[in-house]
């Protein structure tokens, strides 16, 4: 079995992918929100908020089970982090709130008004600002910028403003759209619309393919360790391998309207992504002072929360599964949607 | 202002808005699942209609809620990264377990709200069941994380560094049991009279209407009932500072000199620079009678802790007496209402008794406002007790003015947004007349 701190650091990359798929098609649902046009504008508004409204505050808490399997397994490199990168996180916080409390206001006053509220534009902008701040900040913890005594003493950096880690935020911003056009393929029988989400979903997958491209050139100057890591290591064949398969299997599976195949597809490009990060950053937490071993809590302190993961795993799975199994039936089992429901 | 005391204020704030919110998140599925279960009891719509409306108010309440409470998981790295450098690997498991219940409460409330005719009658109540659960369970974890504050264990010190760690005796200090209880009770009282409160006023003008007739019935039950129980959990809580913070219990009472049979204070001022509580009504012995169970206890006062180590002895007196007030007032309405309704519920509908309930409204969410202010002030110089100085645990980035400001006006900007929502959804309630003792427009439409 691999040493603690390993599991406990892959339970939180885990976490971040789960959240990825989930929460962060979320985020990309408001994108289309926000981009929303043409003459089914309203109609793709309404079906985005049918889609995320019951789930978005689950999926939303794959991001505080990261932080805080964060800060209990690893506080030294919580401490860090939250010092040199206050600003992006601060900011990315502000995001979230106003990503959260806003769809809230507008799905409640959705069903008596419709359309596009004031709520609606900043539950929008909010939820493309979000994913780049979320990226901008993975970017600056695998830059090999974040000192980790600077930090403590001199406090926030701005390491995090420059073309490397812009660019991951940029991607991750890609990834999350992309992922949100082609599963919102799949909560609607109406053949415009599920038109308008398949291009949507083309023209972000030409996005993700070119930020994939530019992201690690920019890497080579910004990054050069974690660059190294990336491209240089045993596995690098194998995952750029994988990640420009799913890509490409994505692109041709919506051309020929392979929806479930554009959704595998699609998913595991997003994954491999977020693996690959993980796997370069391996193994530091933040480049290049802090390992996982290094600022790891007392094994008795990881062995406790590997267990809690483990129980709340056994706990909350089933209950996840009811909630997608009674909100996400036509779209993830594809059974026939019942007239009388909306 | 200098860093150090914005860091503070803007925690305070965080707190300040998000512990409303949680209140809600704790008290209010309660409510709604006792209207859900009187409708599958009776079959009746009113009760439906109830539960409904208290579901979509739980909805918007909840939502800020979840997103203020991830606000604040960043923020305790971000304003005090020593803090948690040092603490997140002794006290993180009750986070962690937080973290699922509050998964559970999410999920299963995302069945409750948009599951109304897509699961079955008893599969959405067990849903709201959850809901109520998650949220109890998640208040009580996060209590534990504070009660640690108070009363660090589950490690040794080394260098100041903290070694032997015991994460589950950490979870298991001393003072979680008392402070968790205060904090449940606290959470049904608030939402109880807060909800009770609207709906009385509601009842003012529409003295028939059965959907508030059964919704002030219910919510003045829950908070009542919480009401009642509390000084008695309050005086496990005032005993245990007085055995183990008996610097915060000084400063709550207004305590300076340490002497047997201390007097209890009513109202007062202390006075730092005369170290003495000046204008309060002194009750002779009755502070060590109420700390000690015993009138001629020992009651050490705040001169026997040096300068440095003492809470700000003012603010923590005057949030402590309003907040006994706040409780004392709803605790006597809870036992007058439970006195008219000795016999049937109409005495709970007289014009009086409602103009105390709409009084009454704002008591339970005051009284937890002043009773956080207590339990944080009065810990103080220290974040963690004797071995961290908050002022050691703060960020080293400066210019928090800027955030500070921000957030409050991004909170004030929520706070207001939601308020207006649900005066909306209050402004719009629903008719369910009473007839001649005869209940005409229930059982018929569903």
């Amino acid at each position: 079995m691999p040493p603690l701190p390993d599991l406990v650091a892959g339970s939180i990359l885990v976490s971040l992918i789960i959240y990825a798929l989930l929460g962060g098609a979320d985020f990309g649902s408001g994108v289309w929100d926000l981009l929303s046009r043409g003459p089914r504008a309203a109609l793709q508004r309404l079906l985005i908020a049918h889609a995320i409204g019951p789930v978005w505050e689950s999926n939303h808490i794959w991001l505080i089970i990261a932080v805080v399997v964060l800060f209990s397994g690893f506080p030294q490199a919580f401490a860090v982090l939250s010092t040199a990168l206050f600003v992006p996180v601060t900011l990315m916080l502000a995001g979230i709130v106003m990503r959260g409390a806003a769809f809230a206001f507008h799905s409640y006053r959705l069903h008596d008004e419709g359309g596009r509220s004031r709520w609606g534009t900043i539950f929008a902008a909010a939820s493309l600002l979000t994913p780049v701040l979320l990226g901008t900040i993975a970017g600056a913890i695998s830059s090999g910028k974040i000192r980790a005594q600077e930090a403590i003493a001199v406090g926030a950096s701005l390491t995090w403003l420059a073309p490397f880690p812009l660019s991951v935020g940029l991607l991750t911003l890609a990834v999350f759209s992309h992922l949100a056009a082609v599963y919102l393929i799949f909560e609607t029988t109406d053949p415009d619309l599920r038109e308008d989400f398949r291009l949507r979903a083309l023209w972000a997958s030409v996005a993700v393919a070119a930020l994939l491209i530019l992201t690690p050139i920019l890497a080579h100057a910004g990054a050069s360790d974690f660059y190294g890591a990336l491209l240089g290591s045993g596995w690098s064949v194998g995952l750029v391998f994988l990640t420009a398969s799913a890509a490409l299997g994505a692109q041709v599976a919506l051309l020929l309207r392979a929806f479930p195949l554009a959704r595998i597809c699609a998913a595991a490009q997003a994954a491999s992504i977020l693996a690959g990060w993980g796997l370069a950053q391996y193994p530091f937490l933040v480049r290049p002072d802090l390992t996982v071993v290094s600022t790891a809590s007392p094994p008795a302190t990881l062995r406790l929360i590997l267990y809690s993961l483990a129980a709340g795993a056994v706990l909350l799975f089933p209950a996840l599964f009811i909630l997608l199994r009674v909100f996400k039936r036509e779209a993830l089992f594809g059974h026939p949607r019942d007239p009388n429901t909306v | 202002m200098t860093e150090l005391l914005l860091a503070r204020a803007q925690m305070a704030m965080f707190f300040a808005f998000h512990i409303v919110f949680a209140v809600a998140g704790m008290g209010m599925p309660v409510l709604m699942v006792i209207a859900e279960g009187a409708h599958l009891r009776t079959g009746k719509p009113v009760f439906l209609e109830l539960a409904r409306r208290w579901a979509r108010g739980t909805a918007v309440l909840f939502a800020v809620g979840a997103v203020s409470g991830t606000v604040l998981s960043f923020e305790l790295g971000l304003l005090w990264p020593r803090f948690m450098a040092f603490s997140g690997g002794i006290i993180g498991l009750p986070f962690a377990l937080e973290g699922f219940a509050f998964f559970a409460e999410a999920i299963f409330l995302g069945i409750y709200l948009y599951g109304w005719g897509r699961v079955p009658p008893l599969a959405h109540l067990l849903s709201g069941v959850a809901v109520a659960l998650g949220g109890v369970l998640s208040g009580v974890l996060v209590v534990a994380a504070n009660a640690w504050m108070n009363s660090p264990t589950g490690f040794l010190l080394l260098d100041g560094k903290p070694t032997a760690v015991d994460p589950i005796a950490a979870m298991l200090n001393p003072a979680w049991p008392t402070e968790a209880i205060h904090m449940t009770l606290a959470a049904f009282a608030a939402a109880g009279f807060a909800v009770a409160g609207i709906h009385a006023y509601k009842l003012l003008r529409d003295r028939e209407n059965l959907f508030h007739r059964h919704a002030l019935a219910i919510a003045i039950a829950v908070g009542g009932a919480a009401s009642v129980l509390q000084p008695v959990s309050g005086d496990f809580n005032a005993r245990f500072a007085a055995r183990n913070q008996p610097a915060k219990l000084a400063a709550m009472e207004g305590q300076w000199r340490t002497e047997r049979g201390a007097p209890l204070r009513i109202g007062g001022l202390p006075d730092a620079a005369r170290e003495t509580t000046r204008f309060a009504i002194e009750i002779p012995r009755g502070l060590s009678l109420l700390a000690f169970h015993d009138p001629d206890a020992e009651v050490k006062g705040l001169q026997a802790f040096p300068r440095d180590e003492r809470p700000p002895p003012a603010p923590v007196h005057l949030a402590f007496q309003f907040m006994v007030a706040c409780g004392t007032t709803l605790a006597a309405v809870s036992l007058v209402g439970a006195w008219l309704a000795r016999k049937d519920r109409e005495g709970l509908y007289r014009p009086r008794f409602l103009r105390a309930v709409v009084a009454c409204s704002p008591l339970g969410i005051l009284a937890v406002e002043a009773g956080w202010a207590v339990t944080e002030l009065g810990r103080q110089p220290w974040v963690i007790r004797g071995v961290m100085r908050t002022s050691d645990a703060a960020t080293p980035v400066s210019g928090l003015a800027l955030p500070f400001a921000f957030f409050s006006a991004l909170y004030l900007a929520l706070g207001v947004a939601a308020a207006w929502l649900l005066r909306r959804e209050v402004a719009q309630s629903p008719s369910f007349p009473r007839g001649d003792g005869i209940l005409r427009n229930e059982g018929g439409q569903e």
